[in-house]
């Protein structure tokens, strides 16, 4: 297995490729460059990184600015500022002109760890996914961030990132297909689907092998694209496996769970359950402690699992 | 006239200063039609702002409205983006779009949005209406031009209220931060808001102090004077290493006799009536 790396790094080797690639690309960021990788950028292309100091919204506006001036622009802080502290930027300024901004947010979720509450955030993916115009992107490894990066660079218009402080697995490889809007299958199975993004795709890998021991076989499905969502791919599981378990570092509230029931329920009712953070607010603590604490982990994917696919023959 | 920069605004003579004077009072005729005719609106800065915005789209402002993205255009952002209807009355007078559109303003389907859409109306440079964001924009622009070697100039207006927005001073430090003497800032100073006087509501004063602070060059005028309008403009495109802003002392609903210096007409539509008071106030053209 390849080493361990952050999924935020991702971002900065993605970063390092497109400002050799493309002079107009530019980066921003808010006095975190080295926490969200940018940094990496910034030593390599100076003359096209702004540090705009602790002043997000403001970072969210210039970044506006240099895009409806034709640059490709990039803008990083941690998640819980870049969609909380900016949402109504996000909405009336950026998604408002289509601007060709991409924010990639990083320590996103609650295995920020010790830093606690103020800065775990569970809630981006709700709210930026409630703004017209928005890609929503939540990779699941180090690899597969580089490539949406770089795919969002390709795209026009707004795109949100969602990278992760922790180091993972790597999980996908240079053969497996990344497409925005189209969900990878990472596993086959015919009595449960695990549909998960981010940092619990890996989860959801674990959770499987578990399942398979106990004659449950599971697909897992790698929906690293939030919005749109891959109804196809969504309404395929629901058909093949008849119950669905959302995996997710983010609240049940709003994010990859409620983004999958609105499709099943439009299309293929299904059993769904949702693993996700229950309507609290995160605190400090280890992240793989608060991943126990907060039911993230493969057993609570397990047991959610065995749950849907127990309703499903009830 | 892009790329001259005319010394303290002599070059305007005492016709063309009428003539100007003659165009701005056609605007904010348009102004209070197209209010009246929409049933609501923003009159009191729209008519404040009136000045300022047309003198730099008439007399200074490098643009082609035949071609809306030509590449070198000076940048214009209505940070106060309810004075939307000063904006529309001046680029439709420029002939972005038809003047007969000044009538659609508001209406479902319109290319003309209670608050400046770029994407729908030809010549708007940046959607703009919730307060403190354009400015910020603007240091974008500014910075865009910069790294591109372009020597387009970006020219933000901001109300007195806004100022109040803690985004506008994030801006103003990054302005200053980035030495960006291709922007200029216009700040409409007429001293009421929605609920009142701006000192009674939250008080944005010392402003000219608080801009100087922030490291930007900083010119006090009288906002309805067009040579001193002018004069700023130029005096702002001289300016070396940092940005500029021009302090513009209003007066609200200026030209609308029962409007001026009132708050209660900052987002109040006149009735049919009122409208025709108002234009007669405002001259027949």
């Amino acid at each position: 297995m390849a080493a361990r790396r952050a999924i935020r790094d991702g971002y900065g080797e993605a970063l390092l490729l497109l400002g050799e690639r493309d002079r107009n690309v530019v980066v921003l960021d808010a006095d975190l460059a080295e926490s969200t990788r940018s940094g990496v950028f910034a030593k390599a292309f100076p003359d096209r990184f702004f540090n705009v100091g602790i002043a997000e919204q403001n970072m969210v506006n210039i970044a506006v600015g240099l895009s409806l001036c034709g640059k490709t622009v990039f803008a990083s802080t941690f998640a819980i500022f870049a969609s909380g502290r900016c949402w109504e930027q996000l909405r009336n300024s950026l998604a408002a002109m289509r601007a060709n901004v991409k924010i990639v947010a990083s320590h996103g979720g609650i295995t920020v760890g010790p830093d606690g509450l103020s800065h775990q955030c569970v809630e981006d993916i709700a709210i930026v996914r409630a703004i017209p115009y928005f890609t929503v992107i939540v990779p699941c490894d180090c690899l597969e961030a580089r490539r949406a990066v770089l795919a969002a660079a390709e795209m026009r218009g707004p795109v949100y990132i969602r990278t992760g402080r922790p180091k993972t697995d790597q999980i996908t490889s240079e053969e497996t297909p990344f497409l925005v809007g189209r969900a990878v299958r990472l596993r086959e199975g015919r009595d449960v689907a695990i549909v998960a993004c981010g940092l619990l795709v890996g989860g959801a890998l674990e959770a499987a092998r578990a399942l398979a021991a106990e004659g449950v076989e599971a697909a897992v499905i790698d929906m690293h694209t939030i919005k749109p969502i891959d109804e196809e791919a969504v309404v395929e599981a629901a058909r093949g496996c008849g119950a669905i378990v959302t995996a997710e570092e983010h609240s049940v509230i709003g994010g990859l769970g409620s983004a999958v029931a609105e499709v099943v329920s439009r299309h293929c009712p299904v059993p769904v359950e949702m693993v996700g953070v229950r309507d609290r607010f995160g605190q400090s603590g280890e992240p793989d402690d608060l991943m126990v604490r907060y039911g993230l982990t493969p057993g609570d994917i397990r047991a959610a699992a065995r749950r849907a696919a127990g309703r499903k023959r009830a | 006239m892009k790329g001259t920069v005319a010394a303290s605004g002599a070059d305007l003579t005492d016709a063309s200063l009428q003539a100007l004077r003659a165009r701005c009072g056609a605007v904010r005729r348009d102004i209070v039609s197209m209010i009246a005719r929409a049933g609501s609106g923003h009159p009191g800065g729209s008519l404040s702002v009136t000045d300022l915005l047309a003198t730099l789209y008439f007399t200074r402002l490098g643009h082609r409205p035949d071609n809306p993205r030509w590449p070198d255009r000076d940048r214009v952002v209505v940070s106060k983006g309810h004075a939307a209807p000063a904006l529309y009355a001046i680029l439709a007078e420029c002939g972005y779009f038809p003047r007969a559109e000044l009538m659609t303003l508001r209406r479902y389907g319109s290319i003309l949005q209670g608050h400046p859409d770029m994407t729908r109306t030809p010549g708007v440079e940046a959607s703009t209406g919730s307060l403190g964001q354009g400015i910020s924009i603007a240091v974008g622009m500014a910075l865009a031009g910069r790294l591109d070697g372009r020597s387009y100039r970006v020219y933000a207006f901001l109300g007195d209220g806004e100022l109040q927005e803690g985004q506008v001073w994030e801006a103003a430090m990054a302005g200053a931060h980035y030495r960006l003497d291709n922007l200029c800032a216009i700040i409409d100073f007429n001293g009421l808001q929605i609920d009142g006087r701006i000192q009674d509501v939250m008080n944005p004063e010392p402003i000219p102090a608080k801009w100087a602070a922030f490291g930007w060059a900083v010119r006090e005028i009288d906002g309805h004077d067009h040579r001193q309008i002018v004069a700023a403009y130029d005096w702002a495109a001289r300016e070396k290493g940092r940005p500029a802003a021009v302090i513009a002392r209003t007066v609200k609903g200026r030209g609308v006799s029962f409007m001026e210096c009132r708050a209660d007409w900052h987002g109040v539509a006149p009735s049919a009536d009122e409208a025709a008071r108002a234009l007669r106030d405002l001259g027949e053209g």
